[in-house]
C-alpha cells in the first residue's frame, strides 16, 4: 500500500484579538502540528470531542481553510496553494448538514452540474450521462434532478452531498460527521452505501465522527483528537478494545453501552482547558488519573509501541 | 401563486395593492387618456374651482388643468421613486454583498465609508448633493438613490454574512467555482427577498423625499408637473385657493399609504420566519378539541396517559403527530420513550402539560392524569400551578432554553419565587444550593454566572437545576443529552441517576438512544410513527425485541465493541404521518409484513404479563416473554 495522503507537521493558529495594524494580540491553536498518514482504500476515523480541532483539520485537508504550518501530499504530490478548485479534482467533502449544504435556490441538478463544469470542463451531453451514472451508483431516482433540497429528507440530501463529492472524481473523501444529522436507520443505510461506494470506486475515505461505536464499526484505523492534537492512532479494533491514552479510555468508557451499568468514568469535575490559555505540559494532565509532574512540564510525543498503537502519554495503559 | 395568498390575507395589504395599481396604471395610461396638455398656461382660467366646466379638477395659478397636471406629475414622481430605490437597491446591495462576502479588512473599509456617509443627516445630505450636481430632477433622483444606499447596504451586508458561511457555500468553492461566481449563482438569489423587503418598505419614503425636493424647488422644473413642485407652486395661494395644493397633496398621502401598507404585506409575505407562523403568537396552552368520551384514571402511576391523540392541524392536512398513546409512570421510577424522529415522542411529552404550540396544535383526544386529576382541558391557572411546580421539563439545548440576558442565578431565583412566596435572598441560598446538588462546583460564585460563561455540560447541569427547583414529582428530559459530548453525558446520565435515587423522581426520559436507555430506565416504550409498538421492562425488551421495528432498529445502531462490520440497515422512510396507512404503520418496511398488517388497525396487546406489543406477528413466542 501507498500513502494516498501525507500531513506533515499541519497546524492552525486562529489570530484572537485583532488589530488593524500590525499582529494579533493572541492566538488560539486550533490544530497543533500533527502529522497522520492515510493508505490508499483505507478508512480512518477521526474521533474527539466538541472543540477538539477536527472540523478545523478536515477543513485545512480540502483548502478551505490555509494551514499555519505544516504540508499537505496526495499521492506523493505537495499540495501547497490553499485553492479549493485544485484540491477539488483530488479530495472532496461531504458536510455534516446534508440541508444546509445544498443551495435551497438551486435544482439538484444544477447543484450537481457545478463540479462536472468548473472541475472537469464537461459539456452538457457528457454531464447529463455522467449524473446518470453517479445517480445510479447512490440509489436515487433521476426524477429528483428537477427538485429544490427542501423536498428531501435528511438521509436522501446526504446521499445527494455524497453524489456531488463524487462527481468531483476525487479519490480521497473527508467525511465530516455524514451520519449524525441523521435518524439510526437511515444512518445504516448511509454507512453502507459509503462502504459500497469505497469498494467501487476505490475511494479513500477520513471519517470524522464523535460517535466511537460509528467510528469502530466503518474505520481501519482510528485516531483519537483531544485539544488539538493527536493522542492516540492505530487499528480500530484495538484502540477501543484496549485503549491505550488515557483519554482514549475515558472516552470509551463513556459510550453508552447495552449491558453495561451507569458508572461515572470520570471522578473529577474539571472543565476542559483554555485554548486562549493552553496548559503547559500534556493538555489532558488535569483530567487524568495518572498524572504525575513530568506531564505538567513537556507534552509527551506521540510513539508507536509494538502493536502498531501510537499514543501520547508518559504513562500508557 | 402562495405568495398572493399569503399577502391577500392581510386586508390592508390588498387594499393597498388594489389602490396602487389603479395608480400604476392610471399613470401608465396617462399618455392616452384625453387630457388637456397639463403645460399649456391661460390665465385667464386661473384657480377654477374643482368639478367646474373644462376642468375635472380644476386649474391652478397659471390656469393649468390640474387633472392633466396631476397625471403627468404622479407619472413622473412614481418613475422617480422607482427609478431611487431601484438604483439605491442595486447598489447597496451590490456594496453590501461584496462587504459580507469578502469580510475582513474588504468589509471594514467598505462598512465604514457606509458609516461615515449616515454620518450626515439625511436632508443636508440630499441638499448638498443637489447643490454641487445643480437642481434638476435627474439630480434630484441621485441625491435620493445616494442618500438610500447605506439603508441598503447595511442591511444586505448582515444577510450575505450569515449566507457566506454557509455550508453550500463551501461546496461550491470545492466545486470549483470563482468567487464571483459564487457570489452570483449562490449568494444573490438568497438575498433577493431581503432587497425585495427592503425596498417595498422605503419606496413610499423615497416618493416623499423626491417630492420634497421638488418642493423646495431642487427637483423638476416649471412647467414640467410632478407632485411635490405642485405643491411648492400651490403654496402661496394655500389659504386663498385649497384645491389647488389639496389635489397634489391627497395624491402623494394616497401614494405613500398605499405602498407602505402593501410593503407591510409584501415583508410578511416574503419573510420566512412570518411564514412559519413564528410571530403569530401560540396560546398559553394546547388547544382541546375532544369529541370521544374522556377516559377514566386507571392504575397507580402518579403521571399516566390514556388514549392521548395530538395532531397538528395545518392548512387542510390533519397530522396525528399523537395517535392514542398510553402510558404511565410511578413514583421512583424511569420511563424510557425511544424513537425515531418525527415519531411523535416529543409532541407526546410536550402534550403531557398543554405545550405543544396552538395553533397549529390540537389535542383532540385521551386524558393525562396527574394523581387523578385530568390535565388535558384543565383550566390554565390549574396547569400553570402545576407546570414546573409539580412536573418539570429538561429540553435537548440548554443554550436555547437558558435566557442568554440574566444570569443562572436569576433564572433559578424567577423558578422558584414563580411558584412559592419566598424572599430573594432565601430564593438565591436555595439556587445556590440547587446548583450543588447538580454537582455544579464553586456554586457560591457560578450562581453569578451567565449562560455563555458556561459550557455545554454545565449549562445542561443548570437546566436540571431548573427542573429540580421546586421539588416537582415528574420530571419529563427531552433528549437531554443529545447536543452533548460523551464523557459529558456520562455525568450528566449519571447525576439523573442519582437524583431519582435521592429523591424518589419519576422521570419520562425521550431519547434515540439504546445505549442511554439500557443505563437508566426500568421500562422502555418504543414508538413509531406517532404509536407505541412496543413497551416493557427494560432489559427484556433489549435481550428480546418483540417488534419487527425495534428489533431491526436495534440491528441498525453500531454498538461499541463490536468492531467493524456491515450494519443492518431499515429499507425504506418512515411514513408521513398526514398519511399514515391503515393497519400497521411500519409494514412497509417489515420483511415480515402479510395481508392482515395492512387490513385494519392492530391494538396493543399483552404479550406476558409485563410486556404490550402492537404486532400480529412478534420476533419472539408469547411463552419466551412470559419466561
Amino acid at each position: 500500500m501507498s500513502a494516498a495522503l501525507k500531513l506533515t507537521d499541519l497546524s492552525k493558529t486562529f489570530p484572537v484579538g485583532k488589530r488593524l495594524f500590525g499582529a494579533p494580540k493572541a492566538g488560539v491553536k486550533a490544530v497543533q502540528p500533527l502529522s497522520l498518514t492515510v493508505e490508499k482504500g483505507e478508512t480512518l476515523g477521526i474521533v474527539g470531542e466538541s472543540g477538539c480541532g477536527k472540523s478545523t483539520l478536515a477543513r485545512m485537508l480540502v483548502g478551505l481553510l490555509p494551514p499555519t504550518t505544516g504540508q499537505i501530499e496526495i499521492d506523493g504530490a505537495p499540495l501547497d496553494n490553499a485553492d479549493p478548485a485544485t484540491f477539488g479534482q483530488k479530495i472532496q467533502y461531504v458536510f455534516q448538514d446534508p440541508i444546509s449544504s445544498l443551495n435551497p435556490r438551486k435544482t439538484i441538478r444544477q447543484i450537481m452540474e457545478s463540479p462536472l463544469r468548473y472541475l472537469h470542463g464537461m459539456d452538457a451531453k457528457a454531464r447529463t450521462a455522467r449524473i446518470a451514472e453517479i445517480f445510479a451508483a447512490v440509489n436515487l431516482r433521476e426524477e429528483f434532478l428537477d427538485r429544490y433540497p427542501h423536498e428531501f429528507s435528511g438521509g436522501q440530501a446526504q446521499r445527494i452531498g455524497i453524489a456531488r463529492a463524487l462527481a468531483a472524481e476525487a479519490r480521497i473523501l473527508i467525511l465530516d460527521e455524514p451520519v449524525s444529522a441523521l435518524d439510526v436507520s437511515v444512518q445504516a443505510q448511509v454507512l453502507n452505501l459509503l462502504a459500497d461506494l469505497k469498494k467501487k470506486f476505490g475511494l479513500t475515505y477520513i471519517f470524522i465522527s464523535h460517535d466511537l461505536a460509528v467510528v469502530e464499526a466503518v474505520s481501519d484505523r482510528v485516531a483519537v483528537l483531544y485539544f488539538g492534537s493527536v493522542v492516540e492512532v492505530g487499528p480500530a479494533d484495538q484502540v477501543f478494545a484496549a485503549p491505550r491514552h488515557p483519554y482514549t479510555k475515558l472516552l470509551a468508557d463513556s459510550a453508552p453501552v447495552v449491558g453495561r451499568p451507569l458508572a461515572v468514568p470520570e471522578a473529577k469535575e474539571t472543565e476542559l482547558p483554555d485554548p486562549l490559555n493552553p496548559p503547559q505540559g500534556c493538555a489532558f494532565r488535569a483530567r487524568c488519573p495518572r498524572a504525575t509532574e513530568v506531564c505538567g512540564v513537556a507534552m509527551p510525543p506521540l510513539e508507536t509501541h509494538d502493536d502498531r498503537v501510537a499514543s501520547a502519554c508518559f504513562y500508557p495503559y | 401563486m402562495s405568495f398572493l395568498r399569503l399577502l391577500s390575507r392581510n386586508r390592508l395589504a390588498l387594499a393597498g395593492l388594489i389602490v396602487m395599481s389603479v395608480v400604476v396604471l392610471l399613470a401608465a395610461l396617462t399618455p392616452l387618456l384625453p387630457l388637456p396638455d397639463p403645460d399649456v398656461t391661460n390665465t385667464a382660467e386661473r384657480f377654477k374651482k374643482p368639478f367646474s366646466e373644462g376642468a375635472l379638477l380644476g386649474t391652478d395659478h397659471l390656469g393649468r388643468d390640474l387633472a392633466s397636471r396631476l397625471m403627468w406629475g404622479t407619472r413622473l414622481s412614481l418613475a422617480v421613486g422607482f427609478a431611487a430605490a431601484v438604483a439605491a437597491a442595486t447598489i447597496g446591495a451590490a456594496i453590501g454583498v461584496i462587504a459580507g462576502f469578502y469580510g475582513g479588512r474588504v468589509d471594514n473599509v467598505i462598512m465604514r465609508g457606509v458609516d461615515m456617509l449616515m454620518g450626515f443627516p439625511y436632508i443636508l445630505l440630499a441638499l448638498a448633493i443637489v447643490a454641487a450636481l445643480g437642481p434638476g430632477l435627474m439630480n434630484a433622483l441621485i441625491a435620493v438613490a445616494a442618500v438610500n444606499i447605506p439603508f441598503f447596504a447595511r442591511n444586505i451586508r448582515g444577510v450575505t454574512v450569515g449566507i457566506a458561511h454557509k455550508e453550500f457555500v463551501d461546496a461550491a468553492r470545492l466545486c470549483g467555482m470563482s468567487n464571483a461566481r459564487i457570489i452570483i449563482t449562490e449568494v444573490v438569489p438568497n438575498v433577493i427577498p431581503v432587497i425585495v423587503i427592503a425596498m417595498s418598505t422605503t419606496v413610499g419614503w423615497m416618493i416623499l423625499e423626491t417630492a420634497g425636493l421638488s418642493f423646495l424647488g431642487l427637483g423638476s422644473q416649471p412647467p414640467q408637473a410632478d407632485l411635490g413642485s405642485m405643491l411648492g407652486e400651490a403654496r402661496s395661494a394655500l389659504i386663498t385657493n385649497p384645491h389647488s395644493s389639496v389635489v397634489p397633496g391627497a395624491m402623494i398621502l394616497v401614494i405613500v399609504m398605499a405602498i407602505n401598507l402593501l410593503g407591510d404585506g409584501v415583508r410578511d409575505a416574503l419573510d420566512p420566519r412570518l411564514k412559519s407562523g413564528a410571530l403569530s403568537r401560540p396560546m398559553p396552552t394546547t388547544m382541546v378539541r375532544r369529541t370521544d368520551p374522556v377516559p377514566q384514571p386507571e392504575g397507580d402511576g402518579i403521571l399516566s396517559l390514556r388514549d392521548l391523540q395530538t395532531q397538528f392541524h395545518v392548512k387542510d392536512r390533519i397530522y396525528k403527530a399523537v395517535g392514542r398513546v398510553d402510558l404511565s409512570v410511578r413514583p421512583g421510577e424511569f420511563l424510557g420513550i425511544i424513537g425515531e424522529s418525527g415519531s411523535g415522542k416529543s409532541v407526546t411529552a410536550l402534550s403531557i402539560m398543554g405545550l405543544v404550540a396552538s395553533p397549529p396544535g390540537v389535542i383532540t383526544g385521551g386524558a393525562v392524569h396527574y394523581k387523578g386529576e385530568d390535565l388535558i382541558g384543565a383550566p390554565y391557572a390549574t396547569l400553570r400551578r402545576l407546570r414546573g411546580d409539580r412536573v418539570a421539563y429538561i429540553f435537548q439545548d440548554p443554550q436555547a432554553t437558558l435566557h442568554p440576558l440574566y444570569t443562572v442565578g436569576a433564572q433559578l431565583i424567577e423558578a422558584i419565587q414563580s411558584h412559592h412566596r419566598t424572599s430573594t435572598s432565601e430564593a438565591r441560598a436555595r439556587a445556590i444550593e440547587l446548583l450543588k446538588s447538580v454537582r455544579i462546583p464553586n456554586a457560591e460564585a457560578r450562581v453569578d454566572n451567565y449562560p455563555h460563561e458556561m459550557s455545554g455540560g454545565m449549562r445542561q447541569r443548570v437546566g436540571i437545576a431548573v427542573a429540580l427547583a421546586n421539588d416537582p414529582e415528574v420530571i419529563i428530559a427531552d433528549e437531554p443529552t443529545t447536543a452533548l459530548d460523551v464523557t459529558v453525558q456520562a455525568q450528566i446520565l449519571a447525576l439523573l441517576g442519582d437524583l431519582r435515587r435521592e429523591r424518589g423522581l419519576a422521570i419520562i426520559f425521550i431519547t434515540h438512544d439504546f445505549g442511554v436507555v439500557a443505563q437508566l430506565c426500568d421500562r422502555v416504550a418504543v414508538m413509531y410513527a406517532g404509536r407505541i409498538v412496543e413497551e416493557g421492562p427494560t432489559d427484556a425488551i433489549l435481550n428480546a425485541p418483540a417488534h419487527p421495528y425495534t428489533a431491526r432498529l436495534m440491528a441498525c445502531v453500531p454498538e461499541l465493541g463490536q468492531g467493524r462490520r456491515q450494519l443492518a440497515a431499515i429499507p425504506g422512510l418512515p411514513p408521513v404521518v398526514d398519511k399514515l396507512p391503515a393497519g400497521c404503520a411500519f409494514a412497509d418496511r417489515c420483511p415480515k409484513a402479510a395481508s392482515a398488517c395492512r387490513s385494519g388497525d392492530i391494538a396493543l396487546g399483552a404479550l406476558g404479563p409485563a410486556r404490550k406489543i402492537r404486532c400480529i406477528d412478534p420476533e419472539i413466542p408469547v411463552q419466551e416473554a412470559t419466561a
